[in-house]
């Protein structure tokens, strides 16, 4: 009875694991919940309701004594596909049954703590060069390609550091994409960009919440009304963050 | 000339977003070419005078389609193709012009720049989900004649 117990509570350690890392790398919440359901049933708990949202996990199992329940807190959330990806080929390792309850949360534990595959000045990098090519494809010419470069690059660069700064994202984006508008006006202003416009949009791209639109939209249809409704919210406020620090560059001339 | 310039860039701009989301670096190369497809699908669309609504449904889904194969090929969620192939989609520089415009004070011209952003938004979930519920059909019925031969 003890025995069968404690297992519970190491697979629902396990599942709980993976569904934290899921959810705060930006996974869709079906598939957190899925997920979840699929590494349980393939320890043994075939009765299992996990119950996500963007701010939290709510997980219960059922067995043959009382029905356990956890709830765990998810505070900061951030993108990092790699993680999801990982997690995922050991979610169907373990329904492979190639793990045991133990190794499997040691090799989620060594994905949780894992850090970004790529360093500061690569994202920096791809900020500012996919900044310059989206200034190409919204038809900007190629001489306003390097003021874009520049600006994407280093709006990309204040973002992460107002973000370590203060740790509130609406202000971190606000004063992202403040210093996106100023520059851009410094280069138009000195001539060495033509289309103020362009250049903005451009550089603003990396900050644009793309993956958090189209996840509150799935969200919603496939039935998730809460995280739908969270990520919606949550993409407002970035997008309401970026219009205003352009919004405030305008107020200037 | 132009087609080969959006194609470049395209390629370029969602393999490096890919890179900003932290993705895995092996599907750098297919998340390129998922972005390319869609991106080229919406600019000849939108060239030829195809509403820019319907233009977006018509790219989402040849994103999604593109991004199923390559989850099902190389066994990674579908998420990481698709969110590199949208990127470029998004409605960005019309949201930016709806805020310009609000902050002008022509809240006409802003509204109407709103909605299109949110049509456009919403276009693209609409792309995404048709081709994942066409997916599950094909899916489904290819189950059902496996059942039924081996009865």
């Amino acid at each position: 009875m003890e025995m069968e117990r404690q297992e519970t509570y190491d697979i629902m350690a396990v599942c709980l694991l993976a569904g934290k890392i899921m959810l705060q790398s930006g996974a869709e919440t079906y598939r957190v919940e899925d997920t979840m359901m699929r590494i349980a049933a393939s320890f043994g708990a075939h009765q299992s309701h996990p119950y996500v949202t963007p701010t939290g996990i709510l997980f219960s199992v059922e067995g043959n004594e009382p029905t356990k329940t956890k709830l765990i807190r998810i505070i900061e959330r951030t993108t990092d596909l790699e993680k999801v990806a990982s997690v995922n080929g050991i979610s169907r390792k373990i329904s492979a049954g190639e793990y045991t309850i133990e190794e499997a949360y040691k090799e989620l534990k060594k994905i949780s703590e894992s850090g970004s595959p790529y360093s500061l000045w690569v994202h920096v990098l791809a900020a500012a060069i996919s900044s310059g090519c989206f200034l190409i494809m919204f038809q900007g010419s190629w001489g306003d390609f390097f003021p874009a470069f520049v600006t994407g690059g280093l709006g990309f660069l204040s973002l992460l550091y107002f973000h370590q700064l203060v740790p509130i994202k609406f202000f971190s984006e606000f004063s992202a994409s403040l210093l996106i508008g100023l520059q851009a006006l410094f280069f138009v202003s000195t001539g060495i960009g033509g289309e103020l416009d362009k250049i903005i949009i451009g550089s603003v791209m990396p900050l644009v919440p793309g993956l958090l639109i189209t996840n509150a939209v799935r969200d919603l249809m496939a039935g998730h009304l809460i995280s739908g409704l969270a990520k919606g919210a949550d993409a407002f406020l970035t997008a309401f963050a970026i219009g205003a620090g352009i919004a405030v560059t305008f107020s200037f001339f | 000339m132009t087609i080969i310039e959006q194609l470049l860039t395209s390629f370029i701009a969602s393999a490096a977003f890919v890179i900003i989301f932290n993705g895995p670096k092996r599907s750098l190369f297919h998340c390129g070419l998922v972005g390319m497809v869609g991106w080229i699908f919406y600019f000849l669309l939108e060239a030829n005078g195809v509403d820019m609504v319907l233009a977006t449904v018509i790219a989402a889904f040849s994103i999604a389609i593109a991004s199923q194969y390559f989850a099902k090929k190389y066994k990674t969620p579908v998420i990481i193709y698709s969110v590199a192939g949208i990127i470029p989609l998004v409605p960005g520089g019309i949201a930016y012009n709806a805020m310009r415009n609000f902050v002008q004070n022509d809240y006409n011209l802003a509204i109407n720049l709103a909605a299109k952003a949110f049509m456009i938004s919403g276009s693209i979930a609409i792309g995404l989900v048709f081709s994942e519920v066409i997916n599950q059909i094909i899916r489904k019925s290819k189950l059902k004649t496996i059942v039924n031969k081996s009865q």
